[in-house]
């Protein structure tokens, strides 16, 4: 026990600043409070590996590190898609991906918002389209946005992730007819 | 490398990074090499097909064993005619139990069947194909056009039935719970005990083998990594590796080194995150907190030393896209000091808990004869008591120079394959330094152009081969080029992940475990899925 604890105290606090978002650096505090007024509560995200080679997944699930922090900033990847409020999808859909991402993104409770993470979901990158593969997850799924690198930095999904939620709900629904 | 005389098979050349040779057999030859070589203890690598109609009117089946002196290629050639437009070849799945996966797999991209004549009724159940194209469309003929989009059409997966009181039964996926691969278990289950799991994959089937076809040979190195994202370096050396053995190329030595220490920051970054992710699966979030510390240091430190967290562009044909930095040496020694003391604190954090023992210890064996029977590759065998490690066995340019250590654990459970990742966390470490040493002692001079050159116009229709040691195990990439010389077309490419080998083994080591353990389990297999489904 004594070694566990001294451990954590000579590691100390990671945690890194929030990426800014057009010129503007939001402040956690900032975050927070705007996404209790969109949301009500922490924003929960269903991730769902469409097809991808798994490159993506690792920058993802680095967001959980303590230098990104990504529950600290009140963002939260839960296991039901019930449960959540952003579908993030990695990879181009393959086509026996294909229902189960549909199938996800009918699950999760309107409104919603769908996030395109990588080349490979945000056009098929370099597998594109083929007998295997539908391409990116726009020809699917309405998505209202993207993250391309291959694989993109935590800091660039971190960012992708800040910027979907701070579009006015409104607008994202413009997009898209909510079903009642 | 020698065969048995009385096969009558001749060994011919086969460019590879490794020693390596190919046979041509016939229907008998096909089966009788597979059970000598069985009998001797050699693997079954991987096992592919391809369509050559338009230049014999053959289809052609592959095998690579890997043997303890090298990869040995057999190859059987069926021809067609009208009245056979569909050949068959003779099962090995009841030499090589692994074949069975790889067969249907043949099939559904070929239509090639593989015909059982010593075991049990062959699986005619898609593997690869799940209703996303026709049962007669198959898309690596070469007379299909494979870029054309169809409509999934829905079609049942009979999965084997475990019958009796109070088994019920489990389906989990494609989706899962956590930020993970896609992929379908169906656990039959009494109680919280498993009876059985079966598994179902090629979710993440994109066609790579198609995709290759379509690509020019100096541009398939960048396909080979996204095979796998988490074993990028691997399997782009390893397409590398065939195109140079092809063209004759040598690396500048400077180039070997890179690509090396590349390689061991893989391993080292995948075992710091599983080590992490094998704390918290088992209760004890603080050992995710801070070995994925240790692997985010390692991320940025491969940023500044490489140029990319991930190494998906790094190793190019001809060498590696770029020189470390002046200042990358003296701050990758920091970095292992900094990793190689705090596994050592963190390693006698996990030893001394006693619940995190509790779950990983007798959770999710493997036996060693099951390891055997099975044909284990890489960590998962190592853990199993099986010492196969490519890098000591048949050590490839650098390896030969350094003398890499085998790492092997006996109890193949859980608590063993978390022992082995600590083990070659250090002995990763004690390579790198050994190769930043090489690197810095200016006997391979970093002047202009030294870490890559180009590679030559490969001539028609040759084979070639690269095996690497991935931190998972041996990836393999086969490649033969294309008639157009002058444009470097790729005829066929097939890359095969250890995880094919693997997938299986978890069937048998979740026996009789509890359904809460499988994620545990699962985990310090830490299997590809898209490697496998390709
Ligand atoms: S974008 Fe790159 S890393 Fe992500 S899934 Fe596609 S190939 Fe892999």
């Amino acid at each position: 026990m004594w070694n566990t604890l001294s451990r954590m105290a000579r590691t100390g606090l990671l945690t890194e600043p929030l990426p800014a978002l057009d010129g503007s650096s939001p402040e956690l505090t900032a975050l927070q409070s705007e996404l209790l007024a969109v949301l009500g509560r922490a924003l929960c995200i269903r991730h769902v590996d469409a097809g991808s080679c798994n490159g993506c997944e690792l920058e993802i699930q680095a967001l959980h590190n303590p230098y990104y922090n990504l529950e600290g900033a009140g963002i939260q990847f839960v296991a039901s898609p019930r449960h959540a409020d952003m579908l993030l999808v990695t990879g181009p859909v393959s086509v026996n991906m294909e229902e189960a991402l549909r199938r996800t993104y009918d699950a999760i409770p309107d409104p919603k918002f769908v996030i395109a993470v990588g080349d490979c979901g945000a056009c098929g990158g370099i597998f594109g389209t083929s007998y295997a593969s539908r391409g990116g997850v726009a020809n699917i799924l309405p998505v209202n946005f993207t993250v391309t690198g291959c694989p993109p930095t935590p800091t660039a999904i971190l960012r992708g992730i800040l910027q979907t939620v701070r579009v006015p709900l409104t607008e994202v629904q413009r997009n898209r007819p909510i079903s009642a | 490398m020698k065969l048995p005389e009385f096969l009558e098979l001749q060994l011919l050349p086969l460019p590879a990074n490794l020693p390596a040779g190919r046979a041509r057999a016939d229907c008998r030859q096909w089966l009788q090499l597979a059970a000598t070589l069985r009998e001797s203890g050699a693997r079954l690598l991987a096992l592919w097909g391809a369509d050559d109609r338009d230049r014999d009117g053959c289809f052609r089946i592959y095998a690579a064993y890997l043997l303890t002196e090298g990869v040995l290629l057999a190859e059987h050639a069926m021809e067609t005619t009208e009245a056979t437009a569909d050949p068959v070849y003779p099962s090995l799945a009841a030499i090589f139990p692994v074949a069975q996966r790889m067969q249907r797999a043949v099939y559904d991209l070929l239509g090639i069947a593989a015909e059982e004549s010593l075991g049990p009724e062959a699986d005619r159940r898609g593997w690869l194909r799940h209703g996303g194209w026709p049962e007669n469309f198959f898309p690596l003929r070469r007379d299909v056009d494979g870029s054309q989009q169809r409509p999934n059409i829905s079609a049942p997966y009979p999965f084997v039935m475990v019958e009796g009181s109070g088994v019920h039964e489990i389906a989990v996926g494609p989706v899962h719970a956590g930020t993970i691969e896609p992929g379908h278990f169906r656990f039959s289950v009494v109680g919280e005990k498993m009876l059985r799991l079966e598994e179902r994959l090629g979710y993440t089937h994109k066609g790579v083998a198609r995709l290759f076809e379509t690509m020019p040979q100096s541009g398939g190195h960048r396909l080979a990594a996204r095979i796998s994202g988490d074993a990028a370096v691997a399997f782009s050396w390893a397409y590398c590796a065939a195109l140079e053995s092809i063209t004759g190329t040598t690396c500048p030595a400077r180039a070997t080194l890179l690509r090396a220490l590349a390689l061991e920051h893989e391993r080292l970054a995948n075992h710091l995150g599983d080590l992490g992710a094998l704390g918290n699966d088992a209760g004890f979030a603080f050992g995710l907190t801070h070995f994925s510390r240790l692997k985010e240091d390692l991320l940025r430190s491969n940023a500044a030393a490489f140029g990319a967290r991930y190494l998906l562009d790094y190793v190019v044909p001809g060498g590696v896209a770029v020189d470390l930095p002046a200042e990358a040496p003296a701050r990758l020694l920091e970095l292992y000091a900094d990793l190689e003391q705090s596994a050592t604190n963190l390693r006698s954090i996990y030893d001394e808990h006693a619940g995190l023992q509790d779950r990983f210890r007798g959770t999710g064996r493997l036996q060693q004869s099951v390891a055997e029977k099975l044909g284990a590759l890489g960590l998962v065998a190592r853990a199993s008591g099986i010492a196969r490690d490519l890098r000591v066995d048949n050590p490839w340019p650098p390896y030969d120079n350094i003398a890499a250590k085998c790492i092997v654990q006996s109890a193949g459970d859980v608590a063993a394959r978390v022992q082995i990742r600590f083990d070659e966390v250090y002995e990763s470490l004690r390579l790198c330094r050994a190769f930043l040493q090489e690197l810095s002692a200016g006997t391979v001079p970093a002047s202009a152009g030294q870490v890559n050159i180009p590679v030559p116009a490969a001539a028609p229709y040759q084979l070639g081969l690269g095996v690497i040691e991935s931190w998972r195990g041996p990836v393999l990439i086969v490649l033969e080029t294309g008639p157009d010389a002058a444009n470097g077309t790729i005829r066929r490419c097939h890359a095969h992940d250890p995880s094919w080998q693997n997938w299986p083994l978890i069937e048998y080591a979740v026996i009789g475990d509890i359904v809460p353990d499988f994620p545990l389990i699962n985990k310090s297999f830490n299997l590809s899925y898209s490697g496998q489904d390709g």
